[in-house]
């Protein structure tokens, strides 16, 4: 397994971003309940409060700083449970993290997918 | 005796079940991946296979990473699916099949693979979107499910020499089962994608292709890549493949390519479908 930051603008999930993650991707993964995404919407400092995230990763989720968030120890598939609550899909985040419009990003992919 | 009579690589992506669930199958966006479904279906619904082997991988549905299994199976006579947070619709459960799940179990570990065992399992959108989209109307009550689930979300996750193994383990297992059965092997996810970070829609047309190839003609030779070349060849998750590479393990006999749809993008992801007859 090569470290951390070979591979430019890819962070690996690897065992050291996992502990530090963790908080942020319990508190994710809890958005599988509905009355969990309604307590957060209530509350979210609460909501941040009630799982521990770090300082790093509450600025992160304040923010709607999906790299921030990554940085954090955020892993996609739970990230994407609150990019849900947000009404956000894949495409919505991926321009998010690249500067991107959502348009110029599904752009971007159509031209990937050319022969 | 069971006979694994065939395998079949598919995206699963959740895009593709709100797609289905609102009518967008004729679409200009949809088409061209929905066009390359029939012929397989056809297949499926001429063979009649009683049981379906689908490697997939838990997307923080069943598993969260307190507890992240390497390998798990289902051993259970019945499925359920649940939401997963953001939107896609919950779906009918799926019909399991515990006797040759258990036979597969026992088989695999002794035969060194230490799976985790699960007689309750929640499947996420890896399972269902497969499974629908090869009958759809959710009309797949009928075919008995054996779910494997593979870590592809947090490192260290098994190798692709590892989950090729697997699934030749698989393929003996199922031989030696007593109960005249046909089986069919599903590898679910990928191709080429990556979600997350500034490389975020990185697609690689090119590598897909020749994953595809390999599948058919020589699957040894993937077993060259590491996770993290898979990482660098097709993003972040196209570690998925890893589920593809298995499926085809699974096939032990002589392999024939009956039908193939690649296109992309579907959503953030290069999707590839393919029919595989194993004699």
């Amino acid at each position: 397994m090569a470290s951390q930051g070979s591979i430019p603008g890819t962070i690996m999930l690897d065992g050291p971003m996992a502990t530090k993650g963790y908080p942020l991707n319990k508190m994710c993964y809890s958005f599988n309940n509905a009355s969990a995404r309604d307590e957060f919407r209530t509350d979210e400092e609460a909501y941040y409060e009630k799982f521990k995230l770090t300082e790093e990763q509450k600025q992160a989720m304040r923010q709607r700083d999906v790299i921030g968030m990554l940085e954090a120890g955020g892993s996609i598939y739970y990230l994407a449970k609150f990019a849900g609550i947000l009404g956000l899909n894949v495409q919505d985040v991926g321009g998010l993290q690249t500067g991107m419009t959502t348009d110029e990003f599904k752009a971007f992919l159509v031209k990937q997918g050319e022969v | 005796m069971a006979k694994i009579i065939g395998g079949v690589t598919t995206s699963h992506i959740p895009a593709i079940a709100n797609a289905m669930a609102n009518g967008l199958e004729e679409t200009p966006y949809w088409k061209p991946f929905f066009d390359g479904y029939p012929p397989v279906r056809d297949w499926l619904n001429e063979q009649k296979p009683d049981v379906i082997i689908l490697f997939y991988n838990d997307h923080g549905l069943e598993f969260f990473i307190d507890k992240k299994p390497t390998f798990a199976m289902g051993v259970a006579d019945e499925y359920y699916n649940s939401d997963e947070g953001w939107g896609i619709p919950t779906i009918p459960p799926v019909t399991g099949e515990s006797e040759l799940s258990w036979h597969i179990a026992n088989s695999l570990v002794e035969d060194g693979f230490d799976m985790t065992i699960c007689q309750e399992m929640k499947v996420d959108h890896g399972l269902t979107v497969p499974l629908n989209l090869m009958w759809p109307g959710h009309n797949y009550g009928h075919v008995k499910v054996i779910p494997v689930c593979i870590n592809c979300e947090q490192h260290p996750m098994p190798q692709p020499k590892r989950t090729l193994a697997l699934g030749q383990a698989i393929g003996r297992a199922v031989e030696s089962f007593d109960d005249d059965l046909k089986v069919v092997v599903f590898g679910t996810g990928g191709m080429s994608h990556q979600l997350d970070g500034e490389r975020a829609g990185f697609i690689n047309r090119a590598f897909d292709i020749e994953c595809l190839d390999k599948l058919v003609s020589d699957p040894e030779s993937l077993t060259k890549y590491s996770n993290y070349d898979l990482v660098e060849l097709g993003g972040a998750q196209a570690v998925e493949l890893n589920m593809l590479i298995a499926m085809r393990g699974a096939l032990l006999g002589e392999v024939t390519e009956l039908h193939r749809n690649y296109h992309a993008p579907i959503s953030n992801t290069g999707s590839g479908l393919m029919l595989l007859e194993n004699k």
